[in-house]
């Protein structure tokens, strides 16, 4: 006889590969899914996508000028990174990818932080140590960034795993992309969660590409949330483009955690419009048609459409939204770039708590040595 | 005062660490029921219950992940890995991710866990059951480690490595596991990290030996004192930030130095010490610095006595290096 893991009475996992969505590409909201939310709260989420827009742009420019050392956007993810964010409750933890600083932004983390990250300088919450857009941003629940893929999913599931131990109402939600789920902490941070019932959402931001390889190359499942099934997790794809169906999706996903309902994978199906960062060029690999394509599925648009329609927004709106941030950017860029660097100090210390001696007597022959010419 | 094995010792300050601080929680492999391959977790489950020592699914990188994320969110997780060879699929959480949390976050996140794993050879394990990894840790800003060579000092580096700050590697020999018996109080008491103890004072050579090889030092050393060879023989403990001073201070003395690891002798442990030694106290260097090590090869099984650096290849050694 074959025993299954689970009575067969248990019911199946359930999944969606039916794409969810609300808003169509004029931002006409479908009446069966309109999460109706509060025309205050979309238009702030509209506001933040758009002020990460202009960040991600005014980056690459000051990139390109040789600046700042190198920038990783969301251009065209920005329903996928906000409204997902917003749909979490202020406690809820985020253990983001390297993409989603615009969610840290819309808590709250402030402008003038981030731009000392990007110039590593001596305000820079990280003091220098990590590449540009590496930050930690603990005051808003959002937690440090490392490149390698798929760390931070394993470590969101421990994270949530406490909160459920301590039976504290936190859900954890795991940012990463479709390359991270070829990853070891992907299989193991999904099964964990699985067989542990941990209040964590996993937003998989399916945005088409790992730096070259499509997203059809890295898996051989129909969907990414086909993965789900394996794993015993209720999954779900949405349209990552459309900013009302991220939020209700999301929040639906944080009700059931709250519930003690357990995980939940969301692949959010989106597209990266730009370059995998800086230091790429897709132009490469990529036919850029395939990005004009997408383009009529673009998230800014299809949400200021539907605020235009609920009268909530206008083009002179636009113009004073574009310009307070611009003027924003460009004394918070001014005031990053007048920073010093980051003291000597700061390369030994936070190594552990207290220096120990072996760092202490490196840290004087740094000191009493000859300086780098540059930084 | 209860005689213990290290197994026992090592039991005990769990026992002890988690009932007077609900954040600690084990977390590992076959820990639970079972009390773990080694049974060093035994009976922990039946006292504090599935959500304080939570048996998971077969994964170092889970295991690993998750316990740092404990960590984050406040608790003390001290994660089981069930043989030190086993440890590799961990090693971007623990090289990547643990060792840099609080320095990458500028301090803002802090990852206090204690990484339990058995290491060493001499239970017929083969190269999957025998490893040292120290050097791929200490060559790893940010973490510390630490391996005790008796039931005493386990019971207080383990109080001590629950209760710091940063990520701690415990190393366990398991060739002591259940080797020797020794009297361990009852009461919570602390050895400090990064302490090294100076187990037998002597004149003529500093010997400098850490977990099972420790043992063996001290074997070598009584079969040299017929030969007229006095051995200072030092317990690292602490493999992470090193002790250098206790060294330095006994080379200083000897002028000799000998240093005995199981791992292999290329860029092992031993490596470091002989250059901090002649970086700081060169002059008083009688002898070239010795190690004896194991070879730079895999780890054998019908020959592992052979391959680990036991009493038979350390006197020699002494004895070479006090008559140079």
């Amino acid at each position: 006889m074959v025993v299954a893991v689970k009575p067969e009475s248990s019911p199946p996992t359930s999944i969606s590969r039916k794409l969810y969505s609300v808003l169509d590409a004029d931002g006409r909201a479908d009446p069966e899914t309109d999460p109706k939310l509060d025309v205050a709260l979309v238009r702030r989420i509209y506001e933040a996508m758009v002020r990460t827009r202009l960040i991600d742009a005014r980056m690459l420019k000051l990139q390109r000028q040789g600046r700042v050392g190198f920038h990783v956007g969301c251009e065209g993810e920005e329903a996928a990174v906000i409204a997902s964010a917003a749909a979490l409750r202020d406690h809820d933890w985020i253990f983001p990818c390297y993409r989603e600083v615009g969610a840290a932004l819309y808590r709250g983390f402030s402008l003038q932080t981030y731009l000392d990250n990007m110039y590593g300088n001596a305000n820079d919450v990280v003091k220098g140590r990590q590449m540009p857009d590496h930050v930690s941003a603990r005051g808003v629940c959002f937690g440090s960034i490392s490149s390698p893929i798929g760390t931070q999913i394993t470590q969101a599931v421990g994270f949530a795993w406490a909160s459920k131990l301590k039976r504290e109402s936190v859900a954890t939600a795991v940012y990463f992309g479709d390359g991270a789920t070829s990853s070891n902490d992907f299989h193991a941070g999904m099964n964990f969660a699985g067989v542990y019932q941990v209040p964590t959402l996993f937003l998989l931001r399916n945005n088409g590409w790992a730096i070259s390889v499509p997203a059809d190359q890295q898996t051989h499942s129909r969907t990414y949330a086909d993965k789900g099934i394996a794993y015993g997790i209720p999954a779900l794809r949405c349209d990552g483009n459309d900013a009302l169906a991220v939020f209700a999706v999301t929040r639906s996903a944080v009700e059931r955690a709250a519930r003690g309902e357990g995980p939940t994978l969301i692949e959010l199906v989106t597209y990266r419009v730009g370059a995998h960062s800086t230091s790429d060029d897709p132009n490469v690999y990529r036919d850029s048609a395939l990005v004009e394509e997408q383009l009529r599925r673009d998230p800014l648009r299809r949400l200021r459409a539907y605020l235009e329609r609920q009268r909530a927004f206008q083009a002179a709106d636009q113009v004073a939204l574009e310009e307070r941030i611009q003027s924003e950017l460009t004394s918070c860029i001014e005031r990053a770039e007048a920073t010093a660097p980051p003291n000597i100090e700061s390369i030994f210390e936070d190594v552990f708590e207290e220096m120990p001696a072996h760092l202490q007597e490196q840290l004087a022959e740094c000191l009493n040595g000859p300086r780098a010419k540059r930084h | 005062m209860p005689e213990m094995t290290m197994v026992g010792a090592i039991n005990a300050a769990l026992r002890h660490e988690m009932g007077v601080d609900e954040r600690v929680v084990l977390i590992g492999e076959d820990i639970g029921k079972l009390g773990g391959v080694f049974r060093v977790t035994a009976g922990l489950q039946q006292q504090f219950g599935q959500d304080r020592v939570i048996d998971t699914p077969l994964s170092e990188t889970g295991i690993v992940g998750a316990a740092i994320g404990m960590a984050l969110n406040g608790l003390r997780p001290v994660p089981e890995i069930q043989f030190g060879d086993y440890i590799y699929p961990a090693i971007d959480q623990l090289v990547n991710e643990a060792a840099k949390y609080r320095y990458r976050s500028g301090g803002e996140l802090t990852c206090p866990l204690v990484v339990r794993l058995p290491v060493g050879g001499g239970i017929r394990g083969g190269h999957y059951h025998s490893q040292s990894p120290e050097s791929l840790f200490v060559h790893t800003a940010g973490l510390k480690v630490v391996c005790p060579s008796n039931p005493y000092d386990a019971k207080g580096l383990m109080l001590s490595a629950i209760r710091d700050n940063d990520p701690v590697l415990f190393f366990e020999p398991k060739r002591v596991y259940r080797a020797l018996k020794m009297d361990v109080p009852e009461e919570e008491y602390l050895v400090p990290l990064s302490s090294a103890r100076v187990v037998r004072p002597g004149e003529h050579v500093t010997l400098v030996a850490w977990g099972a090889m420790l043992l063996e030092a001290l074997a070598a050393t009584e079969e040299v004192r017929a030969q007229g060879v006095d051995c200072e023989v030092i317990d690292l403990r602490t493999l992470w930030p090193l002790d250098t001073d206790t060294i330095v201070e006994s080379v200083k003395k000897t002028g000799r130095l000998v240093i005995v690891h199981e791992a292999a002798k290329a860029c092992g442990l031993g490596a470091e010490m002989v250059a901090q030694i002649c970086e700081k106290a060169f002059l008083h260097l009688e002898a070239p610095p010795r190690r004896v090590t194991g070879w730079d090869t895999p780890f054998p099984y019908t020959l592992e006595n052979e391959y680990l650096p036991l009493a038979h290849r350390i006197m020699p050694a002494l004895i070479e290096t006090a008559r140079y």
